[in-house]
């Protein structure tokens, strides 16, 4: 060991790391979540393990917790309120298409806003890029939305409804979904670790989302054109409308909404990236 | 650059700004105590220069170096000890070196795959198995997964779990839990491990079984960076140190001679009145203002440069509080060390003679602790000191004063040679002989 100032290069071979001071902008290492990415799959499964652990009917829960709300929805907004449904649809069949996409978006986010704060031990303790943990906090959602899928693929028969060739946008849909949910998501895990008030405005958030998205009603309901583009600008807006177009095969799905809600899910995507590659420095030294 | 270099650091510092330290103690600040402190704060600045108290540049940006232009390198197969005393910025080195967080200056380099052991168990969840931590622990630590199937048995037969693999790890007890993750991070082949502390928790046993696994892996070529207070460990694994003071570099080179080093530092800093030390925890409900030896307790009676064995011994420490404490809130501990950092005995108060114990302390005063016979062996001791009021820890000072112990005539035979040799302590015994046929 000798004490040496000059900065020198390490001989310029294999597996290198250099570590160096963070600042200005800072880009996402694909490369490293790469090396990363069984870590990924290893905390998905964690979170599904630890999840349903000690829970009598287990990952049951995921599909139970979609089909309760509905019939909760269909005998008090369907039955007592009277709301409308498009196209003469039976309104359980019309709120449940809709609720399986919102309550992954509802998952996600409360669990990925709380996650950086959930695994401070770890964020303290050991390096490994941060992102994995709210990723995966979506990631095991997103099989818990698998599976009240396939309960809604089971469904629709049962109401008479076959899916036409339309379900091929369903991915496309998902994406966007997925893009506005990790943004929102890592917006909200960054924020939580400097401002614990977080964790305080995500249930008003969710409940204020869930209003202003068309979950309990159609879409069709605004009617004044101008309310209606700035209605779209919410991207959930697009994503359940289009999952009602394209397996229960409503009227169609406006273009416009679909554009607005693509742009705004890639901005909140973008800019939650930004942002959480910006504190994520400092996390170990304020979680 | 000759490719035996594993580790470079070049002119690491890293600042912590103080406030951010203060929101740590707090655990969380909310949005509100921002805004008002942000409204706050011009004002405060305007009082402060009105009142001629204006702040010097450096107060105002309110910083502390943890770290200052901190250099060496390490070479592949080395064992580095990293020593130095509470707040030297051991700990800020490993977070800097395992990338937990970022240096504000300086850069390192290090080849292969750099694993740490921070703290043992961190990335284990309860609710998850023994086998199933060992796969996330694994992969955290950036390991594949057929590489820890391929260690998994030996990883579980290290830590003596075979039994508890599919029990959830809530269930292991506090030794299982350091044992396996201990296990995870030595069997995984990393290229470079960092270990912090971890073998104070533990059986003796199994800090043995550790300390000769961490031999192990040093002598498969494989590079160790240790961080210890116990200077035994620290000699009998590493090969070589480096010595930190209050975020500085103060020397590298050979183990014993950074351990001799740390040892002469330590002594001065016996000489820095207690008050002035930094290098304290606790969170000062009682602090301790000074030690000192005296040959009995009267008030006339001048400290003693020096004990000696078999005579009587006070050790008198000053205390200040802060607000009155009972003294039945209070647990002081008077540690004697040995100079490798071995804890040899631990006095604590208990129930303090000639004090009405219905009533709280003075603000300020003296614990005397007396020792009839003193039964050290002539030698250099270290006095560290601990204090808790009402459970918490109030005051902790390592290495706060030295007991230096000359030859006396502790068994009364008028030889006073008692040397280091026959070991540290001096047992009051006798002896008898009788006749006993053998059977």
């Amino acid at each position: 060991m000798d004490e040496q100032s000059g900065a020198r290069a390490i001989s310029e071979n294999d597996d290198i790391t250099y570590i160096r001071p963070q600042q200005g902008w800072i880009g996402v290492d694909w490369q490293e979540l790469w090396y990363f990415r069984e870590l990924f799959v290893t905390l998905t499964v964690r979170d599904l393990q630890v999840r349903y652990k000690q829970t009598v009917i287990g990952a049951a829960w995921a599909v139970i917790q979609p089909v309760l709300t509905m019939v909760v929805f269909s005998l008090f907004f369907g039955q007592l309120a009277g709301i409308r449904t498009d196209g003469e649809l039976p309104y359980p069949i019309f709120s449940y298409a809709a609720l399986v996409p919102w309550q992954f978006f509802a998952g996600s986010l409360t669990f990925s806003a709380t996650s950086i704060t959930a695994n401070a031990q770890m964020v303290t303790k050991i390096y490994f890029p941060r992102i994995i943990i709210p990723v995966t906090a979506m990631l095991s959602r997103l099989v818990d939305f698998a599976l009240a899928f396939v309960v809604l693929l089971l469904m629709m028969p049962f109401f008479d409804i076959l899916p036409t060739v339309k379900i091929v946008f369903l991915p496309f849909l998902l994406l966007i979904l997925i893009l506005a949910t990790l943004g929102i998501g890592l917006w909200l895990a960054a924020l939580n670790v400097q401002f614990r008030d977080v964790r305080y405005v995500i249930p008003f958030l969710v409940q204020s989302l869930m209003f202003i998205s068309p979950v309990v009603y159609p879409a069709s309901l605004i009617e004044n054109e101008w309310l209606r583009a700035a209605y779209s600008l919410n991207p959930l807006v697009a994503v359940l409308n289009g999952f009602r177009w394209a397996l229960l095969d409503t009227d169609a799905l406006s273009a416009v909404s679909v554009v607005l809600g693509t742009v705004t899910s890639l901005l909140l995507f973008v800019s939650g990236l930004w942002y959480f590659k910006q504190i994520e420095r400092s996390f170990a030294d304020i979680v | 650059m000759d490719k035996n270099t594993i580790i470079q650091i070049n002119n690491v510092s890293k600042q912590y700004l103080v406030g951010q330290v203060k929101k740590n103690a707090r655990q969380y600040n909310t949005l509100r105590d921002t805004i008002t402190d942000a409204a706050k704060r011009p004002f405060h600045r305007v009082r402060d220069v009105l009142n001629g108290r204006a702040q010097s540049a450096a107060d105002l940006t309110d910083t502390l170096w943890a770290l200052k232009d901190i250099s060496f390198d390490v070479r592949k197969g080395e064992v580095v000890g990293i020593i130095g005393h509470n707040g030297a910025g051991k700990s800020t080195l490993l977070k800097v070196l395992t990338r937990i967080t970022s240096p504000t200056r300086g850069t390192v380099t290090y080849r292969g795959r750099l694993g740490a052991l921070l703290e043992a168990g961190t990335g284990f969840h309860p609710e998850l198995t023994g086998r199933e931590n060992v796969y996330l622990n694994g992969a955290i630590l950036g390991m594949r997964r057929h590489e820890i199937t391929a260690k998994f048995d030996r990883i579980i037969g290290f830590a003596g779990v075979e039994r508890l693999v599919d029990t959830p790890v809530k269930h292991y007890s506090s030794g299982m839990y350091v044992r396996l993750a201990f296990a995870v991070a030595v069997y995984l082949d990393l290229e470079i491990l960092v270990v912090d502390e971890v073998l104070s928790v533990g059986d003796a046993e199994f800090q043995k079984r550790s300390l000769s696994k961490m031999s192990d892996v040093a002598n498969s070529g494989r590079t160790v960076l240790f961080v210890s207070h116990n200077m035994a460990a620290v000699l009998s694994l590493c090969t070589t140190g480096v010595l930190l003071d209050h975020g500085r570099l103060r020397a590298t080179g050979g183990i014993k001679s950074i351990i001799q080093d740390y040892q002469n530092s330590l002594s001065k800093m016996t000489q820095i009145s207690l008050l002035e030390r930094r290098d304290r925890r606790g969170n000062g409900d009682l602090r301790f203002a000074s030690v000192e030896l005296r040959s009995d307790y009267q008030d006339s009676m001048m400290p003693i440069g020096t004990a000696m064995s078999g005579e009587t011994l006070c050790i008198v420490l000053g205390y200040q509080t802060r607000s009155p404490v009972l003294p039945r809130h209070l647990t002081a501990a008077l540690h004697i060390d040995d100079f490798l950092g071995r804890r040899l005995a631990t006095c604590f108060t208990e129930n303090p003679d000639g004090y009405d114990h219905s009533d709280a302390l003075p603000l300020t005063g003296e614990l005397v602790c007396k020792i009839p016979r003193l039964n050290l062996a002539p030698g250099l001791y270290r006095i560290s000191l601990t204090s808790k009021v009402k459970d918490t820890l109030a005051d902790a000072i390592l290495a706060a004063g030295t007991l230096e112990v000359n030859g006396g005539d502790f068994f009364g035979i008028k030889d006073s040679s008692n040397e280091a040799a026959y070991g540290p302590l001096m047992l009051d015994h006798c002896w008898h002989i009788r006749e006993r046929a053998i059977e």
